[in-house]
């Protein structure tokens, strides 16, 4: 299966984009040749800011452009994009409800032999937190770019986490994604398996394996975790009942944070959890450390079996 | 906007004091320290020196305000009021459930451009403004005003350093110098050194003043505008006195976020009116 790392699709849909809207800004933080910023550099040198390393200061920077109809895009590692940018996103970015995309590459255990200091587990998870926030990660290099362009098109602040590495591409140019609405990877009726980002992939191997031994599992690829797509989520628990969670994620409020609190006001339906074990990374090769949290495709496999 | 003398500029100021103090008085609440030093300077940006239109506080040419030290909108807000933003009635609603006029000024208010209130966040946004209509060759100006306690967070530097870079003339910086924060003196409680050799070192053009004389604020002033093209960013450093006007506010720390009693209202208004 070819693969491609998310944070290309973005860069590539950015040069499309910048092209088209000469009011679509990248405010990059010296990180633009990694976060691939480069080609929207060289080609709009006019649309690009580099304020240097200071991220706190992009996104103030961006909230002062969208106050006078730019629509910027601060991009920078997601560690930094959540954290370091974190008060200031919810200061002058969320509160005002401003045109403000944080646009974020090396999410989640990606950024694997970087080690800890810049693997982003927390990042979905605290913009979630913060009122007005959409908050997405695309599942591959297709959907990388489709949602690149909705969040462009989409008016109001947005965060959107990439991977580093590359990973399988599951779509092709014709899948179409919409911000806040599920898309259906795979259909089945015995579990349902709700994922995001690379994690679809793991959903989708998995449910490959379950269906040789006879059981079809549903793979929900829920790229954005705010706003949830809760019917798609009660789809799950009125036709199905067992719902798996995989992310690259804190197990504290990301993905499966999410769908618990849908599940628990519903009162009924069962949720298991993958996704990292509220413990720091290290540096290691990116499947060893999801092995050291429990995410693999056949522990997915043996959870919806024990269902 | 209209060009008023100093001597109508310092009437006005005069008035703005006194709203202030009439609406922290009101709200038991808010902080009157900061508004009164920023007032002058506040009251020249409003009044004489800016492009707004009341009418259209959106309107797309106007000249941008930020008030980055944004827990003194009190100032702000009587500004705006008296301009006719909204209602003048409205300043009496000063941080009461449903007001546009927040304890920190957010952009439900005719005439904010961006919410502050968090330290050394919006003067980023300032610079981020400027880049933005410089790059659409605008001539409007964004007009900053920051505290001195408040060039203690990092930030402000950062985005200094970004008004370097991307040569922002039409940006001008109002430090409102009153030696006072929360806990004690700026010197006691961090030391600024000299804040305009820090801006000088930051590429920023510097005007040192008194940052309470009319006078001195409306000449600072029309020299900036001559230099609007200078591929220069602005900044006044403007040594002022925290409380001033009222006697036993000024220089006093403590008065920093504080309301006054009926009888301190009293004579906080007898003070602005006769002086002391």
């Amino acid at each position: 299966m070819e693969k491609k790392a998310t944070r290309n699709g973005f860069g590539e849909e950015m040069v499309v984009l910048g092209k088209e809207n000469k009011n679509i800004f990248i405010v990059d933080a010296d990180i633009g040749k990694s976060c691939k910023t480069d080609g929207f550099a060289h080609a709009y040198p006019e649309q690009h800011i580099n304020v240097g390393i200071a991220e706190q200061n992009a996104a103030g920077v961006a909230a002062g452009m969208a106050t006078v109809g730019k629509i910027p895009f601060v991009v920078t590692y997601a560690v930094f994009g959540s954290l370091r940018m974190c008060e200031m996103i919810r200061q002058e970015i969320a509160y005002p409800r401003l045109n403000v995309k944080i646009a974020c590459s090396h999410g989640g255990l990606t950024p694997a032999n970087d080690g800890a200091s810049h693997q982003a587990i927390e990042d979905m998870g605290v913009m979630r937190t913060i009122p007005n926030m959409t908050v997405i990660m695309p599942a591959d290099y297709w959907a990388a770019r489709k949602l690149t362009r909705a969040i462009a098109e989409y008016d109001g602040p947005a965060f959107i986490r990439f991977t580093r590495d590359a990973i399988p591409i599951i779509y092709d140019e014709n899948t179409e994604f919409t911000i806040g609405k599920a898309h259906i990877a795979r259909e089945g009726k015995d579990i349902a398996i709700i994922a995001n980002g690379d994690m679809v992939c793991y959903g989708l191997d998995a449910a490959a394996k379950l269906a040789e031994e006879g059981i079809d599992a549903k793979v929900v690829d829920m790229h954005t975790i705010k706003p949830l797509d809760v019917d798609a989520v009660k789809d799950c628990i009125n036709n199905i009942g067992k719902i798996i969670t995989v992310e690259d994620h804190n197990i504290i409020n990301g993905l499966g944070s999410a769908v618990c609190e849908v599940v628990a006001e519903a009162g009924k339906g069962r949720v298991i959890r993958f996704g990292i074990q509220d413990q720091f990374g290290e540096s290691a090769p990116y499947h060893r450390l999801l092995e050291k949290n429990g995410i693999t495709v056949d522990a997915i496999v043996a959870a919806a079996k024990n269902f | 906007m209209k060009k008023r003398t100093v001597e109508e500029l310092k009437e006005i100021a005069k008035d703005l004091r006194k709203k202030v103090v009439t609406m922290v008085y009101e709200a038991q609440s808010g902080h009157p320290g900061g508004s009164l030093s920023a007032a002058d300077f506040v009251t020249a940006c409003y009044f004489r020196e800016m492009n707004v239109d009341p009418k259209n506080p959106k309107w797309e040419d106007r000249d941008r305000f930020v008030l980055s030290k944004g827990h003194v909108c009190p100032i702000q807000y009587a500004a705006l009021g008296t301009l006719g933003f909204f209602p003048e009635e409205v300043l009496h609603t000063l941080r009461q459930e449903g007001s546009p006029l927040q304890g920190h000024p957010n952009m439900h208010c005719p005439g904010i451009d961006i919410p502050t209130g968090s330290l050394g966040q919006g003067f980023a946004c300032a610079v981020g403004m400027a880049i933005g209509l410089k790059i659409d060759n605008k001539p409007s100006r964004v007009f900053a005003v920051l505290g001195d306690g408040e060039c203690q967070e990092g930030e402000i530097w950062e985005a200094a350093a970004t008004a370097n870079k991307y040569q922002l003339d039409n940006l001008i910086v109002f430090v409102d110098v009153n030696n006072l924060q929360i806990d004690g003196t700026t010197d006691e409680v961090m030391p600024n050194l000299d804040l305009g050799e820090k801006f000088k070192a930051f590429g920023f053009e510097i005007y040192n003043i008194d940052g309470n004389d009319m006078a001195q604020i409306v000449r600072t002033l029309d020299t900036i505008r001559m230099h609007s093209h200078d591929h220069k960013p602005k900044c006044i450093i403007g040594q002022t006195t925290k409380g001033k006007g009222v006697s036993y506010m000024e220089n006093v720390a403590s008065w920093h976020g504080v309301a006054p009693n009926k009888e301190q209202y009293e004579q906080a208004m007898k003070d602005l009116e006769e002086g002391f």
